[in-house]
Order: structure tokens, then sequence, then C-alpha cells
């Protein structure tokens, strides 16, 4: 199993006592498989994705990647697995700020140390980035961000996508092409797709959808 | 020339005064005082009286040069005492301050000298007659022969004197009185000096002969409190008389004056306040003050009714307590020359 | 409205206290170099300015004895009767209980305006100064050290008198020290009557001591105050810098609330003016703390300084420190003008940006882009100044208008040149996180370039004055090693006890050499004139700098004169042109011009011969001894005792050198520890730069972690980076402080003395500094990555879900 993620639990510490988030969640999702994950706004929709990618731990439960239990590997093993088999689209894009939108694109990529440079261009192309290539994040408007923060999720061709409302900023036929592009991908490499996303209509198109209320899957 | 003493006292015994060693009327706390009845005493009168809290001798010349050209010369040694009486060494209650200047028509020279007594560098004695302070000095066998010399940065003269008339007792026998209240100072004069000498200026000397006059006086009282200023002549007339008169400027406006009328003959006659008459006729400005360097002077008892107009204006002493003197041209029902002398402007 | 702006923008210092607090630290800091340094300026300068009161007879020429002993009180009396203006002055020790007194006694009369301390000579009492038991002026701590003891004058306390000093009346001094009638020397007052006998004639006894007698002292004096002087400067500028950087970071920290302040509908007018108040505020709280810590860095080095000046002038000076409102006012005011500079800038571009203006760090280092290009161009025009300066310029204002051009071109060249280096590195990065590593420093460089700046001030002042130190040292020794070359020194009472003394010592020593000299005018200024034996101490040893060939030779042969280099510059000659003497028929060729550090007057150098033919008036007193060093000290024991001479007159070369050296010593003791404090101050606003970007950086951090790097990796990185700035720095440092130690030996010197110092460079030094640099650089960066490494994922994650 690609990602298998069972009764999850996280709270968040504030001011005013724990917040209780997931109270037990627990899905799967296979290779080459593609999930929707709906939920109302505060639901804990991006604090799920976040453990998923190894980014946070949960405070009770096991998330395993590929049969890897995120929970044993250690900091430079999260980092590790972050870095070559997982492709992050953040709801706020995350873009770095001084590397212009090349750079940007293949960072990760690069990172990971599997540049391809024709499917970068290939990507660039699909994404529409061609002429943005130079720019820097802050000369683009917020779709552009999100457009590249997709590309440089998919650049590294990642195991799992995880992919935090990567429509919101963009128009309707945009974002039916990334969606197609993304599940392309998917399709391609056997690659998974675990997508958050607000709109049913999107959702409808992903293999499954699981909808997070009252911290559990319903 | 009670004025100079009167600021001299400012500085050295001010500070007594604040200290309670002195008391501020006649009575000055140990020193003898001026007594009316007393008689002059010659040689010894030429002398120090270290009892006294002041004293001084004061030498003023009108000169004319082989040049054509008028001059005058000061020469003054003053005395005061922080407490009566001598001692030995700086422990002596004595000190000294010289005045020395030259005036020509365009040019007024001043140095000025402080010493203290008991060590030598400055002091008077009566017989063989001799006042010095440093290389400065008024010496003779006697008063009536004396020998005069002094130097500054940029001039210098040496003169001989010698007297051709008596000495002559200021006020009553040499008591002279300086203020409605009864202060007083012993005074005598020698206004007979014939002068010939040299002056030594930055172009060169100059050989200069002409008339000179000495002021003893010593005192141990200061003047009122409400007299501000004095304003002093001494005068050669071309006929062979002197005068003498001064005027204490008092702050309500009035004078007090007194003057001496000394004949050809040497006979003195002394007049008391306000037979004489002194008006300012012309003022000049001096050294950033106002100044009258031009003086009316009356004396209706004698028919004297002359001008007085400086030699050179600017005759101003920049000294530690400045003041103004300097030679005068005489005009008017009596020509001749003399010295004035201004202080509390 | 207003409060509720007020609330928030408070709220902001409140969530940040670390901001708050390097930013009053930051402020603080600054204002407590400056006024560090200035209270100990204010105090050195104080202090020279009564220890040159004090020592104000030595502005007049004197008449000493020529035996050193005391002499009878009727020479000088007879003195003033032959028309010299001399004043007497009787000094000895008295030991009173406990404490040893120097009693200096004054005839108050006759005494020269000037030679005696302001406060002694100002006041009205006379009569009481005079009369026993007469008044003694002394310092307030002596005052109360002798309170209490019998036999002494009414004590006065004044802060005119230096410490264990008492000044009083001459005959009160002649009772006290039981020296009846007795004088120690005379005072020649400047202005003297155009008659006088000749000296001789009077005083035989007597010798006139020219008033420069303490010159070399007076110059090293000097010396040090330019230095502190120049480190005044540039404590100034390194202070400047860190104020600047921590108020603009403070407002670009805001910026995010400023823009929804003003989407709320807060006008521009009341933001800025409550924005004017609080720094207003800031700046006095940080101000006060700073004056006080600069008061507490002064109270901490002025015992060197003190002990600098009591080398110097081998007196007493109080080691305290008195508070002066001057410099209370002057720390605050650096403070105030500081931080209103570094807000003016930052209100400036907040009034000029529009209110939705992105507030992305990437946007303000871009805005700041243009404003690079300004500065640079600023620093050209300030680099341009100070050449101009350096060619054209002349005068001390000048030397130090060229030390400030200087220096501040440099700081405002830093982040150009460090961007453009930066930006090379990036283009020539291979891998994906070289590439980001450069890109992020390039971007960083906006928040840490005043920090950078004040560091390079500091590496450059430290380089700088460092160089300039160590080459005076260096310069000074060698010149001492050669000018006393003789093993000793000896100086006869007269004539005839010199020729004895000659005659004594011929078989005893290896040479004689008479070191005879007169005063005369020489090329239209007063000025010293020797004459020296044809001798291998002067062959081997003499410091020259430039000279025609055979010149000693030319020297014996009595055709050639050297002159030293002060003579050179001031009457523009040079080896080769001719000059005439006073008294000599034609004219001499300079065949050389030799170093004479510390000597304010010109001084020429003649063959014995031609000497003693031209001037046999001249005493012939003074004679070097070359002798085996190890038997110098017997031989000044045997000289003492077969002479009786008093120890005055015979010097001990290495004790002259070993004293010499030691004031050079702790004079810049001084120096040193404000070198490394100016280092430590600005690392520390490094430090303080580094922590508040550090909050700011999270966002830019963040992505790149969650791309796969560990935290680790980036705190490593984000430590690599501030190295690297720092070796950056400390590189363009370099010469930077070199050219200001240039500035400082070619050019403020030579307007302040009239002498050029050659420059030595010492790279270790500069090792050193650069592993300081390192270090500084190192430390400050430490805490912020260490925070990095252990923030906790929840941290970096709240970047993603928070609107920026
Ligand atoms: N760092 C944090 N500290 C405290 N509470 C937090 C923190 N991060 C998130 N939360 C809370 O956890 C809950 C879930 O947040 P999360 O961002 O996962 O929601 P979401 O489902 O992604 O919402 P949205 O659709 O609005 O993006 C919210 O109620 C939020 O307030
Ligand atoms: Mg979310």
């Amino acid at each position: 199993m690609l990602l298998e993620a069972r009764d999850i639990e996280k709270s968040y510490g504030t001011g005013a006592g724990a917040v209780r988030v997931l109270s037990g969640v627990s899905f799967r999702a296979a290779a080459g498989e593609s999930v929707a994950l709906t939920g109302e706004s505060g639901s804990g929709k991006s604090t799920l994705l976040h453990l998923c990618a190894g980014l946070d731990r949960p405070d009770a439960g096991e998330i395993r990647i590929d049969g890897q239990a995120l929970g044993a590997l250690d900091d430079r093993g999260r980092a590790a697995l972050r870095r070559d088999r997982i492709g992050l689209v953040f709801q706020q894009f995350n873009l770095i700020p001084s590397l212009p939108v090349a750079a940007n694109l293949s960072f990760q990529a690069r990172l990971a140390g599997r540049q391809d440079a024709a499917w970068c261009a290939a990507l660039a192309e699909r994404l529409g980035l061609e002429g943005l290539l130079r720019r820097y994040p802050e000369q683009l408007s917020g779709g552009q961000q999100q457009r590249v923060a997709i590309g440089r999720a998919l650049a590294a061709r990642p195991r799992l996508i995880l992919a935090d409302e990567p429509t919101g900023n963009l128009d309707e036929a945009t974002g039916d092409a990334v969606l197609a592009l993304m599940l392309e991908l998917v399709s391609e490499t056997g690659a998974g797709l675990v997508m958050v996303t607000h709109s049913a209509r999107l959702a409808a198109r992903l293999d499954r959808r699981l909808h997070l209320s009252g911290g559990r899957i319903a | 020339m009670n004025v100079k003493a009167l600021i001299l006292w400012l500085l050295l015994a001010a500070p007594l005064w604040a200290q309670g060693f002195a008391g501020l009327g006649g009575g000055a706390e140990g020193f003898a005082t001026p007594s009316p009845g007393t008689v002059l005493e010659f040689p010894a009168d030429h002398g120090p009286h270290p009892d006294f809290r002041i004293e001084w001798w004061y030498l003023t010349a009108n000169l004319r040069g082989a040049d054509g050209r008028d001059y005058g010369v000061q020469w003054t040694l003053f005395r005061t005492a922080l407490a009566p009486g001598e001692a030995e060494g700086w422990q002596s209650p004595q000190l000294w301050m010289g005045h020395a200047a030259l005036t020509t028509p365009e040019r007024h020279f001043v140095a000025e000298r402080l010493a203290r007594g008991g060590v030598g560098q400055a002091g008077a004695q009566a017989a063989p007659f001799e006042v010095w302070v440093d290389e400065w000095r008024m010496a003779g066998p006697d008063v009536s022969e004396i020998a005069l010399t002094a130097n500054g940065a940029d001039f210098g003269y040496d003169l001989n004197l010698s007297a051709d008339g008596p000495l002559i007792p200021q006020g009553a026998g040499g008591y002279s009185v300086k203020s409605a209240g009864g202060q007083a100072s012993h005074y005598y004069s020698q206004p007979f000096y014939r002068v010939a000498g040299t002056l030594h200026l930055p172009e060169g000397s100059v050989s200069v002969s002409g008339q000179g006059w000495l002021d003893r006086e010593w005192s141990s009282q200061p003047l009122e409190a409400t007299q501000e200023g004095w304003d002093w002549i001494s005068l050669h007339l071309d006929e062979g008389a002197k005068l003498m008169g001064f005027q204490l400027r008092q702050s309500d406006g009035t004078t007090y004056t007194s003057g001496t009328w000394i004949g050809a003959d040497g006979r003195a006659e002394p007049f008391g306040d306000g037979a004489l008459r002194m008006t300012p006729v012309e003022r000049a400005a001096v050294a950033g003050r106002d100044l009258p360097v031009g003086w009316r002077v009356e004396l209706p008892g004698r028919g004297l009714d002359v001008t007085l107009r400086a030699l050179n204006p600017e005759s101003w002493m920049d000294t530690l307590f400045p003041y103004w003197e300097g030679p005068v041209r005489v005009g008017g029902s009596h020509p001749g020359r003399g010295y004035l002398e201004m202080t509390g402007y | 409205m207003r409060r509720a702006t007020l609330s928030a923008m408070l709220s902001h210092w409140l969530r940040h206290p670390l901001q708050l607090g390097s930013l009053l630290l930051g402020l603080a800091l600054a204002t407590a170099l400056w006024s560090g340094v200035q209270a100990i300026n204010a105090e050195a300068r104080a202090s020279y300015a009564r220890a040159a009161q004090m020592l104000g007879q030595d502005r007049f020429a004197q008449l000493v004895p020529r035996d050193g002993q005391r002499f009878d009180q009727s020479v000088f009396v007879a003195l003033r009767r032959a028309g010299w203006q001399v004043s007497p002055v009787l000094e000895g020790a008295l030991q009173t209980d406990g404490q040893q007194l120097r009693v200096l006694g004054l005839d108050p009369l006759s005494a020269p305006a000037g030679s005696a301390p302001q406060t002694v000579t100002g006041r009205g009492d006379l009569p009481g100064f005079l009369t026993p038991p007469g008044q003694g002026y002394a310092a307030p701590q002596t005052v109360r050290a002798l309170a209490g003891q019998p036999g002494l004058p009414r004590l006065i306390a004044s802060d005119d008198v230096l410490p264990g000093l008492l000044i009083t009346d001459i005959g009160i001094a002649q009772g006290l020290l039981e020296a009846s009638g007795q004088v120690s020397r005379l005072i020649l007052a400047p202005e003297q009557p155009r008659r006088r006998a000749p000296l001789a004639a009077i005083a035989p006894g007597l010798t006139q001591r020219p008033p420069q007698a303490r010159a070399d002292i007076a110059a090293l004096t000097d010396s040090f105050h330019l230095n502190l002087t120049a480190f005044g400067l540039l404590s100034f500028a390194v202070g400047l810098f860190i104020v600047h950087g921590a108020i603009g970071l403070a407002f670009e920290q805001r910026r995010p609330m400023f823009r929804t302040l003003r989407a709320l509908g807060v006008p521009l007018r009341s933001l800025i003016g409550l924005l004017m108040a609080e720094v207003l505020i800031l700046a006095l709280i940080a101000g006060l703390a700073g004056v006080a810590l600069g008061y507490g860095i002064a109270a901490a080095l002025l015992p060197d300084v003190a002990a600098t000046l009591r080398g110097l002038y081998g007196a007493a000076l109080p080691g305290t420190l008195s508070l002066r409102p001057a410099w209370w006012a002057g720390g605050l005011g650096i403070a105030v003008i500081g931080a209103g500079a570094a807000a003016g800038q930052s209100l400036w571009r907040l009034a000029h940006l529009p209110p939705l203006a992105p507030a992305q760090p990437r946007a303000w280092a871009r805005a700041s882009a243009r404003g690079l290009w300004r500065q640079g161009a600023a620093a050209l025009g300030l680099g341009l100044a100070a050449f101009g300066l350096a060619v054209f310029g002349s005068g001390l204002v000048a030397g130090f208008a060229l030390l400030g051009a200087l220096l501040l071109a440099a700081a405002l060249a830093l982040p150009g040149i460090l961007a453009l280096g930066l930006g090379v590195a990036e283009r020539a990065a291979k891998g994906v996180l070289a590439q980001w590593f450069w890109a992020d420093t390039r971007q960083q460089l906006p928040g840490l370039s005043l920090a950078l700046m004040a560091l390079l001030l500091a590496l450059a002042a430290n380089i700088g004055v460092g160089t300039m130190v160590s080459s005076f040292r260096l310069t000074f020794l060698g010149w001492l090693d050669q000018r006393l070359v003789a093993e000793l020194y000896v100086t006869a009472r007269d004539e005839e006890e010199a020729a004895r003394l000659r005659q004594w010592l011929a078989p005893r020593v290896e040479a004689v050499l008479p070191v005879w000299s007169i005063e005369a005018p020489v090329a239209g200024a007063p000025a010293q004139i020797y004459g020296v034996a044809d001798h291998a101490t002067y062959r081997d040893h003499w410091p020259l700098l430039d000279a025609l060939p055979g010149v000693w030779d030319r020297l014996a042969a009595g055709e050639a004169v050297l002159i030293n280099e002060q003579m050179a510059r001031r009457a523009g000659l040079g080896p080769g042109d001719a000059l005439t003497l006073p008294g000599a028929n034609g004219a001499l060729i300079v065949a050389g011009v030799y170093s004479d550090y510390g000597n304010p007057h010109g001084e020429a150098l003649l063959g014995q011969g031609l000497f003693t033919t031209l001037y046999p008036q001249a005493p012939r007193l003074r004679h070097a001894l070359r002798l085996p060093p190890e038997e110098a000290p017997a031989l000044a024991r045997a000289l003492v005792r077969e002479f009786g001479l008093p120890a005055g007159n015979i010097r001990d070369q290495a004790a002259i050198k070993a004293v010499s050296v030691q004031v050079f010593d702790r004079t810049f003791t001084v120096t040193a520890a404000l070198n490394v404090l100016t280092l430590g101050v600005a690392g520390l606003a490094m430090l303080t730069s580094l922590l508040t970007l550090a909050g700011m950086r999270l966002p830019q951090l963040a992505p790149v972690w969650a791309l796969g790097l560990t935290r680790a990796h980036l705190a490593r990185l984000e430590l690599l980076r501030a190295l690297m700035l720092a070796a950056l720095t400390m590189v363009l440092a370099v010469p930077v402080g070199l050219l200001l130690a240039w500035a400082l030996l070619a050019v403020v010197n030579v307007a302040a003395f009239g002498w050029r110092l050659p420059m030595f460079t010492f790279p270790a030094d500069w090792l050193r500094l650069g592993a300081l640099a390192l270090l500084a650089g190192g430390l400050a960066a430490l805490w912020p990555a260490l925070r990095l490494a252990r923030m906790a994922p929840a941290d970096l994650l709240k970047v993603f879900a928070h609107e920026r």
C-alpha cells in the first residue's frame, strides 16, 4: 500500500487549551489511485496532509508510506522521504522567494537528484509558465504562483502527490487542465494523489472521495 | 590721586574688609591715620610710611624734543600695605606697583610692574633718596636732584630732574582734605623740576627737555562710598605759576573740588571746595568708554579761565586698574601745559 | 482610533519581546560605545588641560641653575633690577603623614599670566594668599588626605591642581620646605623690556632653558589625544550604523501590520506620528541605558588612561571619572539623532509605498536594489571626495574629513560589493542547494547590511588604528635606538667642569662625543643647531630619510649640514639645496634629512669643527659617552662620586628607553581595549540583526525544509552564511583599514605634527583579526542557528497556513 494512515490523532495546544483536530483518522491510498479529501474549513485537511508528508508527527496512530512507518524515521529520514518520494503543493504555495520561477520549478527535482530538463520544460509548457521562468515569485499572480508550486511538486515525479487545494486560485478551465495534468502523471507513473478540494465537481473526477468531519473520516 | 588708591584697595583690601580685618570707616584697623596737626619732616617724609595703608611717588613731565615735538612722561610707584609696618623677606606686608608711560602726539606707551616688599625687588628710602621697582628708579642724593629711568617692551626713558623751587605742602600744611566727610591725606609736591634727558622710542632715541612735577601722598582712609571718580590736573603756566586742582565726582552729580595756586616764587595759596570749577568741553571715545578729553578750568579768585586739550586723547593707561593719564596743552587766560588724570570712567 | 492603533503597534513588541530587546540593545550599545569613548576623551582632555596648566610654567622659558641646586633669591632681585622680567619658583618635596607632597611656591605678583592654574591666580584673595599662614591650593583628594595636618597653610580645594601637589606662596613655601631665601628656578616672562643687562653678567650660575623642554612628551600626548579623537569618530560611525540597522529592522518587521492598519483606515499621518513618538521613547530609554553603560566602559578603561598620563607627566592624575553633563547630553543626543535618522528613512519609505505593496521580504530586497545603486553612487562620490582631500587637502580638518569620507564610502560601498560578489557566486554555483544558498544570502543582505557595515568599520578601524599604533611604536623605538646610541649622556655644570670631565673620561670610555648646541633662527624659524663629532655612532645609526652620497664625509669636512624632517618640510628643503646658517659666511649644502619624531621644532646638524668656529659662545657642556653597556651604571656612579654631579645630569640610555617604551605601551593599552570593544559591539549588532531576521526568514526556510532538508542542515547553512559574510567583510576591511592607517599616518599626522610616519603592515595581525571576525560572526549566528535546528515542526508549519 502506498499510503496508509491508521487511527491518527492530532491536537494543537493554544492559549485556551488543547484543540483536538483529528481524532482517529484512518484511510489508505494505493499507487495509481487518486483520492479527494473534502471537509469544511478548519476540519483538519491541511493538518492531515502535513502529517502524511512527515512534516509533523501525529499524537497517536501511524502513517506508512510504501510500508515504511514515518514514526520510525528520524528527522533526516523524514527529510529524505519528502525529498525523494513526495510532491507537496501547499495551500499558500510557499515558493522560495529568493529564486526565480525556473529554479523554483526544478528545485525539488534537483534536490532529489532526479532532474529531467525535458520534463521540466514540458511541465512549464503544460502549466503555461514558459513566459514567466525568469520572474521572481512576488512578481506573479496568485494563480501563477500556484501553478509554479504544482510544477515544483510534479517535477521530481514523486511517488505520492499531496496537494492542498491546488486549484483554489485558478479559474475553472485552468483548474481542469491542472487536474488533468496531475491525473495524467498518476496514471503514467503509478503515483498516488491525495488532493484537498472544496469543489465537488473536481472531487468527482478522482477515484475516491474522503470527507473529513468532526475529526474523523465520515 | 586718591582714586587710584581706591581702585587698588578694591583689589587688595576689599577681601580684608570682607574678612573683617579692617573697618570701612576712617579708623583703618591698626593703620595710622592722617592728622591735621602733623608737620612734614624732610628728608624723612621722602621715604616710605609703612604704617599708612597707601602711598605714592608720582612724577609727570611735559617735555619738548630736539625734534620740536611735544612729549609727556609719567613715572609712578604705588605702595600699599596689607598690614601696617614692615617685615623681613616675603613676609613683608608691603606691595608695590609701578606705572610708566610715554606719550607722543600719536602714541601712548605703557608699562606696569608689580612687586613685593621685603626682598629688595621694590622699595623706597629717604636718604640718599631712592625709589625703585625692578630696574625702574627715581634716585638722587636728594629729592631736588634726581635721575629717573623706566623701560617697557617697546619704550624707555632716562631723565635728569633738578628742582629750582621749594617743596609745596598741599591743603593745610600738607593735610589735604578729600571730602566733606573729612577724609584726608598727607600731600606735598615738588612742581619746579627742570627736566633733560633721552626718550627711547621704537623709531630711535630723542633728547628732550621740559618741566616736571612730583606728587607725594600717603593716607590710610578710603574715599567716601559715594565718590565715583576723580579728575586731577597739574598745570605749568607760561607766566611761571603752577596750579594743582582736583574734583571728586559724587554719585548725586555734585563734585568736591580743591586746588592750590603756586606762585612763581613758590608761595602756595590753597582753595577749598567750590572755588575751582572744572567743566568738560570735549569728549572722545577711548578704550570703549566716553571720556572728557577737553576741559574748561576756572579759578575766579585768580582770574583764571583756561581750556585744556589732550596732547593725545588716547592716553589710556591699560594697566591692572585702568585710567586716563596724559599731557595737556593749556589755552585761554593763562596759557601753558600740564597733566590731566581721570579715573572712574 | 489612536488608542487602537497604538495597542496594535505595541502588541507587536509584546508578541516579539526578543525584537524589542535587540532593538533596545542595539541602540543602547551604540550609545554606550559613543559615550564611553567620549567620556574617556573628555576626561583625558580635562586631565591634559589640568596637567598643562599645572605644568604651565613649562610653556615659558626658564632660567635654571647650571648645577641643579637651589640658589639665593638675591639672584632673582638682581635680575629684576637689571631689567629681567623673571618670577621665582621654589619646588620641593614635603613628607607629611603618610604622603609625599610636592610643594610649588610661586610669587603671584611677578608670575606671568598663565604660569599657574587659573583658580589659583584668578581668586581675589591675594592678601590671604600672601599673609601667613597663607593658602595652599591642592586637588580635592589631596585636601582630604591632608586634613588636620599641622603646619600647613589653609588648604583650598581646586580641580585645576594635580593630586599630590600643593601650590602656595613662595614665602610660605620657603617656610614649609625650610628653604629660607632659596629659589629653585625663575620663570622668564614672554615679554621683556627693551634694555636688559646680559644674563652672564648678573647671574652666571643660571642658564636659559627654552620653553619646549617637554616637547617630546607633548608630542606623545598629542598623538594619544589624536588617537582618541580618531577613535571617537570611528565609534560614532559604528554606533550610527548599529542604530540605523536596529531601527530599520524594527520598521521592516512591522510592515505587514502597517499595511493592514492603513488598509483598515488609519491615516498615514497619525501612523507616522505614533511611530515617531515610539522611536523617541525607545531612543530615550535605550540612550539612558547606553550612557550608563558607556560610563561603565569609561570607568573600566580610565585607570589605564590615568596611568598613561601619569607616565607622560610623571604626575598623579585622578583615575576616577566625573560625570560631565556634556557627554550625558551627547549620549542621549546620538541615540535620538541616530534613531531619528534611521527612522526618517524608514518613515519616508512607509509614506511612499502604496498601502497594498507586497509585504514579502523579497519585495523589500528589490526595493532596495535601487537603494543599492544610490548607495553605490554615494560611496563613489565620497570615495572621490576622499581622494580629492588626500591629494589637495591640507590641515587637520581636511585630514579628519578624509577619514570620515573614507569610512563612509567604504561602508556604503559594502552592500553593493557584497551583492555583486554573491551574484557572481550564484551564477557560478552548480548545485541546487548552492544556488539557493547564494540567492538566499543575497536576499538577506539588505537586512544584514547595516550590521555588516558596522562590522566593516570596526574591523577597518581595528586594522587602521592597529597599523598606525604599531607603525608608530616601531618607528619610535627605532628612532630611539638610533638617536640614543650612546650608553650615557653627561652634562657638566660649567665649562671648567666640562673640560675636567672630558679629561677624566677619556681613558675610561671608548669615546666622548660632544653634544653641543645653540638656539638660533634657521630659515626664518627658531631652530636648534647641533655640532657632532665624526664618529661611527652617527655614521651607523643616524636615521637618515634622504641623503646625498658621502653625507658624513661632507658633514665632517664642514661643507654640509643635515636637517630634520620638520625643518625640511617647513622650509621646503631637500638634499642638495643650499642653506645659510646664522653667522656663516656662505651657504652650506643640505646633505641629508633625518627623521626626528616627537620634536616640533627645526633642527640642524653640523660637523663639530664648523660648529665651534661658527658658534664659539655655545655652551660645551653635554657629552655622549660610548662604552660597553654593562659598565654604564658603574661609570654613572663614579661620575656622581668624582664630580658630585646631580643625578639629573647623568642619563642612562637604557633607562630613558625603558621609560619611553613603557609610556608608549601604556598609551595604547586603551586603544587596544577600545578596539576589542568595538569589534564586540559590531558582533552584537550582527547577532541582533540575525535574531530579528531569523523570525522574518522562516517563510523562506520552511518551504526548503518541506521539500526535504533537515532543520539541522538548514541551521548549518545559516551558520555558514554568517561566517561567509563575516569573512567577506573582513577581506574588504583590510584595504579599507590600510587606507585608514595611511590617512592617519601620512595625512593626519603630518597635519598635526609635521612629520610623516612610515607605514608598516602586520599581516599576522590581520589573520588574528580575521579569526576574531569569524568568531564574532559565528557567535552571532550560533544562537539563531541553534534555535532553527531545535524549532518545533509545528512552528514551521504555521508558515504554511499564514498569509504573509
Ligand atoms: N498551529 C496551530 N495552532 C493551533 N491551532 C491550529 C494550528 N494550526 C491549525 N490549527 C487549528 O486546527 C484546525 C484545523 O486546521 P487546518 O489548517 O488543518 O484546517 P483545514 O481543514 O485545512 O481548513 P481550510 O479548509 O480552511 O484550509 C483549525 O481549527 C485550526 O484553527
Ligand atoms: Mg487548509
